[in-house]
């Protein structure tokens, strides 16, 4: 069933005289047609690390500043500048490795990568080839739709410490390209991952809980739209049970939504050449890119330390000890979410979406702390299928939200003692929003929204429709408990609307059984 | 005297004995040794795609007959190298690898030095560096991933 062939071909170098193999692929067209193609996808995520300074200059680091102007000799690659590493860079790299489960190295090293590009003035990138920061992570993960609710893991290769370039503006009516050094030498987190994506959908939701990892510890504050979160996906398409493919990259991928979308379009190109027959053509990209990486000779290792090296230091000056940063890791998202399926019993689905919109958890928690007795999974279910709404509807959010967390505790006390109803409660919410300094009780008998739920008054209200219907009491009496319903809806509306159907209901029936 | 503080005493007998000499370990006068030449790898053929591809990763133009004479060159002397024997020696790529690094902390201390910055470009247009067109991705196809992918 071997519907593709491996050829190894054998080369000399002719640098170095050692043999080395290349891999190709070849599909034989037989066999091939009826399977689906399937992608297998990895990621190389650039976070910009939210720090003052750059990697390694005190130049300014900011976003849009007037051009040129957070350039220092270093950064536009003066001769006889050096570089200093930034101590914020390496904390910020470590908490960023401790919070995706990664082992931080004891000892990491920079290295030289070389390419000519005019945004990169020194000719070369200084970044963590051979021995980067961390290895060998991971990070749990959600992914939900309509129908679906799932938790993955994802598998984190490496974290590195890396430069960034300048940004380049072209101007092809010109032929020429302006070149803006401010972003030059600021620095970055490259996070790559294992190719353990199966589509866009499933890589999307992973950089979104990435993003919201950095978000909660500080350490990129992630705005795509001003890059300083992205993404290059690295894919491979094959067929079920065959090797993997030709591997594509996509760079600069600067949103969710478009990440999603670049993963899926490369499915498609290569199920469409499948259909016309065509051969997918082989790049052996590998082999034509030559970074010529080499050891930064004016940067000597990078030591980190842990409670008990760090004791044989004796200056402190430098020494970043990663037990500290790991006491002062805060709760990540997934310690969020197990912490309040526990706490409060809810259900996953309900408390990734809390997780997933800022300032949700607050809010919940803030409403079970002022009372306590409420049924947290009422609070949750009110806050995600009624305030969600309301907020957007209104285009506020949570933080802006004019309902204190105080009165939308009571209006859930009251939702939960059936003093109303719940489309009611979704009325009074509504009313909150406009006069946020009335309490929901005031609102409610303002209105005369209070639910009848005093079983005397329900029981005379039950006699009085039971006494003007005999007929229906007799077709009940036969066995056609429909007209139950029947009678319970002529009560209700005889209260005005104001009735609680459940206890009516009850009410009705023991009167039927009982006459 | 400052010699005394800097060497150990066997060696300041020795220098105080041999003036010329401060380390016994470099030898007096130069020492050739002749290399066997069956024992190292030939220089390769040096082919008209190669120095393409050496000339475009070092921007360094040699293409003409002494320059391809002269990497032969460098090329057979860099591959003596292979004579020294090296089994089991870790490499050393700095001789400050067992110090501390240095860190700073993160300040603005730098930068807004816009006019020494551009001081060396040929030609400025609005505080922009200008420079040749490049970096530009291949047009082969027209790919849209959405609204926000223009890239950079």
């Amino acid at each position: 069933m071997a519907a593709s062939m491996q050829k190894i071909s054998s080369h000399i170098c002719q640098l170095c005289k050692r043999r080395y193999l290349t891999f190709s692929y070849k599909r034989s067209s037989s066999n091939s047609k009826s399977k689906p193609w399937k992608s297998v996808v990895g990621l190389e995520i650039h976070a910009q690390i939210n720090t003052e300074s750059k990697l390694f200059s005190g130049a300014e680091n900011k976003f849009g500043g007037p051009t040129n102007t957070q350039v220092s000799l270093f950064d536009a690659a003066f001769p006889g500048t050096l570089p200093v590493l930034n101590k914020g860079c390496v904390e910020a790299g470590v908490l960023t490795a401790l919070a995706l489960r990664c082992t931080v190295n004891k000892v990491s090293k920079f290295d030289r990568k070389h390419y000519f590009y005019a945004d990169l003035p020194a000719g070369y990138q200084i970044t963590q080839q051979r021995q980067p920061l961390a290895v060998k992570g991971h990070v749990d993960y959600c992914i939900s739709d309509k129908n679906s609710f799932e938790t993955k893991t994802a598998n984190i290769t490496q974290i590195q410490l890396e430069q960034d370039s300048g940004k380049s503006l072209h101007d092809e009516k010109d032929r020429i390209s302006l070149i803006d050094l401010n972003r030059c030498g600021t620095g970055l987190m490259e996070i790559v991952t294992e190719p353990d994506f199966s589509d866009g959908t499933d890589a999307s939701a992973f950089v979104k809980e990435l993003q919201k990892i950095l978000q909660t510890i500080q350490t990129c504050d992630c705005k795509m739209e001003e890059g300083s979160l992205r993404v290059d996906a690295n894919i491979s398409v094959h067929k079920s049970g065959e090797p993997l493919g030709i591997r594509t990259e996509v760079k600069n991928l600067n949103s969710i939504k478009s990440v999603s979308k670049a993963i899926s379009f490369e499915n498609e190109t290569r199920s469409f050449d499948n259909e016309i027959d065509e051969t997918v053509p082989m790049r052996d990209k590998e082999v034509k890119t030559d970074y010529r990486f080499m050891p930064e000779p004016n940067l000597p290792p990078l030591h980190l330390f842990d409670s008990e090296s760090v004791k044989t230091v004796s200056s402190k000056m430098s020494v970043i000890n990663i037990d500290d940063i790991q006491q002062k890791l805060p709760p990540l998202p997934e310690d969020t979410r197990k912490r309040l399926e526990q706490q409060y019993s809810l259900k996953r689905r309900d408390v990734a979406v809390l997780v997933d919109n800022s300032g949700l958890v607050d809010y919940f928690e803030d409403v079970m702390r002022l009372s306590p007795t409420t049924s947290a999974k009422l609070v949750s279910n009110f806050i995600i299928n009624q305030l969600l709404g309301v907020l957007n509807d209104r285009k506020l959010t949570i933080y802006k939200c004019p309902v204190k967390t105080e009165d939308f505790g009571k209006l859930i006390d009251l939702l939960h003692t059936e003093e109303i109803s719940y489309s009611t409660s979704c009325k009074v919410l509504d009313e909150m929003f406009e006069h946020p300094n009335i309490a929901p009780e005031d609102i409610v008998d303002q209105k005369d929204w209070r639910q009848i739920s005093d079983t005397q008054v329900l029981t005379n209200i039950c006699e009085k429709v039971l006494e003007e219907h005999p007929k229906l009491i007799s077709k009940y009496r036969k066995g056609k408990l429909k007209y139950l319903h029947t009678l319970v809806n002529k009560a209700v509306i005889d209260s005005n609307n104001k009735a609680n159907p459940r206890i009516l209901k009850q009410i009705m029936e023991d009167l039927l059984d009982n006459k | 005297m400052l010699l005394t503080k800097l060497t150990c005493r066997l060696c300041f007998q020795r220098v105080s004995r041999n003036k010329n000499c401060f380390c016994s370990k470099v030898p007096k006068t130069p020492i050739w040794e002749e290399v066997d030449h069956t024992r190292i790898p030939n220089v390769p053929q040096i082919d008209q795609e190669m120095i393409n591809h050496l000339e475009r990763v070092s921007l360094v133009e040699f293409n003409n007959q002494a320059g391809i004479e002269r990497l032969s060159k460098a090329i057979e002397s860099a591959n003596k190298l292979h004579m020294v024997n090296t089994d089991g020696i870790e490499p050393m790529e700095s001789v400050l690898e067992d110090r501390m690094l240095y860190l700073r902390e993160d300040k603005v201390t730098d930068g807004k030095c816009k006019q020494e910055v551009l001081s060396n470009a040929v030609k400025t247009i609005e505080d922009y560096f200008v420079a040749p067109p490049g970096n530009i991705p291949l047009k082969t196809k027209e790919r849209d991933y959405g609204s926000n992918s223009n890239g950079s």
